[in-house]
């Protein structure tokens, strides 16, 4: 597919610096409090990069049109009030159609607020650029984001739980490796991921402060 | 939570259930800021301060949103008492004590943006119902419990730099993950203290 035909110039290098050049988690390290919070499963994995995408979507639409009449010295308030305003729809939605994955995210879904990931486009480009630009740079963001939870979240729900989505994948006699259900797992199979790609990625190691 | 003593909150919210390490949130900060121990004293430090104040304040305005019945904007007015409290301290700080300004610096406005701070108010109102003595035990505790993370991973970070044989791909966010995912297993060994 290309890209360039797809989207024209410009759209085609937001897009590609979204997806893999500026990749919001490994790149920038952005929103990695529910990358590791909510990947033990892929249920939540799913359901918490709909809502992050959702948000970015909308944040993107309302910010960028409104980008020319926002005055400078509020504008992260006017970023954050918007961000909460779709987190609030988000949560409702949950909680009135999927009441068991609601439950299961607890406190994680209002957190989106505070993931940086919305609020660093918000101020880096929704707030530049024209609405079907940011619209494609929040798409963009939002795949990587998901893509990203997904890989952790497919890594540790077998490893941990034996399973897929719930359905059993391992063969009978397979011990759990209980430590990638817990938080220190979460960890470590972050740190590999940053690791592996960081360095694909040539990313370079951060100066020594 | 209801009846639980003080004392059974502060070790949980410390060291069972630390933010960082148990619930992993702030971890922007935490891995921008891992890198030396001074700067991970100082915000370690504004988020306590921070945190104290605005769980405070938003279990009084929660209590008002219950009583008439609007909760459901209430992740909106949490962000704003959170960002309006940032904005309040900076600016009490830079006529009052600029010295104390100087050294926080960067960190306050940051903290806006810490989840650990709406976390911590979210917790003491919609998920525990805590009464209000539990919550300021609670809030100091927790934030107190991620500064402790904070300069346990920053100290062993510094070490790790003298050395310097960290790989390429790993360095910066890659290997704190890997301290943090350490220490994390260390802090396991506390369940069940209470």
């Amino acid at each position: 597919m290309n890209l360039k035909e797809l989207f024209g110039k410009k759209g085609a290098k937001t897009v590609k610096n979204g997806i893999w050049r500026e990749h919001p988690i490994s790149s920038a390290t952005l929103g990695i409090c529910s990358a590791l919070a909510i990947s033990n499963k892929v249920e939540n994995a799913i359901a918490m990069s709909a809502g992050v995408i959702f948000v970015l979507i909308l944040t993107a639409i309302i910010i960028s049109l409104l980008r020319k009449i926002i005055p400078s010295r509020v504008r992260i308030i006017i970023y954050m009030i918007t961000i909460a305003a779709g987190v609030t729809i988000v949560d409702l939605v949950l909680k009135a159609y999927f009441p068991i994955i609601s439950e299961a995210m607890g406190p994680y879904v209002p957190l989106i607020i505070t993931n940086c990931i919305i609020m660093g486009r918000a101020e880096a480009f929704f707030v530049q650029n024209p609405t079907k630009l940011s619209l494609l740079d929040a798409l963009a963001n939002g795949l990587a984001y998901g893509y990203t939870l997904m890989a952790i979240a497919i890594f540790r729900e077998i490893f941990a739980f034996g399973t897929l989505l719930g359905v059993r994948v391992t063969p009978a006699g397979w011990v759990d490796w209980v430590v990638l259900a817990a938080p220190a797992g979460a960890f470590f199979v972050l740190g590999t991921f940053l690791w592996v790609t960081r360095t694909l990625a040539g990313v370079e190691p951060p100066k020594k402060s | 939570m209801g009846e639980t003593s003080l004392l059974s909150i502060f070790i949980t919210a410390l060291l069972i259930q630390n933010v960082a390490l148990f619930y992993l949130l702030g971890m922007c900060p935490f891995v921008a800021l891992s890198r030396s121990l001074t700067t991970a004293m100082g915000m370690g430090a504004a988020v306590i301060f921070v945190v104290t104040l605005t769980s405070s304040a938003n279990w009084v305005i929660y209590q008002i949103l219950e009583a008439t019945g609007s909760q459901i904007i209430q992740y909106i007015v949490f962000i704003i008492v959170i960002a309006a409290c940032v904005q309040l301290v900076e600016m009490i700080m830079e006529r009052f004590f600029p010295a104390l300004q100087a050294s926080f610096g960067i960190f306050l406005p940051l903290i806006t943006v810490n989840c650990t701070v709406l976390f911590i108010s979210l917790k003491v109102t919609t998920v525990d119902g805590l009464s209000y003595i539990q919550t300021v035990v609670y809030s100091v505790s927790a934030a107190v419990g991620f500064w402790l993370a904070m300069i346990i991973v920053a100290a062993i970070n510094e070490k790790l730099d003298l050395i310097g044989r960290v790989p390429k791909g790993l360095q910066g966010p890659g290997i704190i993950m890997v301290i943090t995912g350490i220490i994390a297993l260390a802090f396991m060994g506390f369940s069940g203290m209470v």
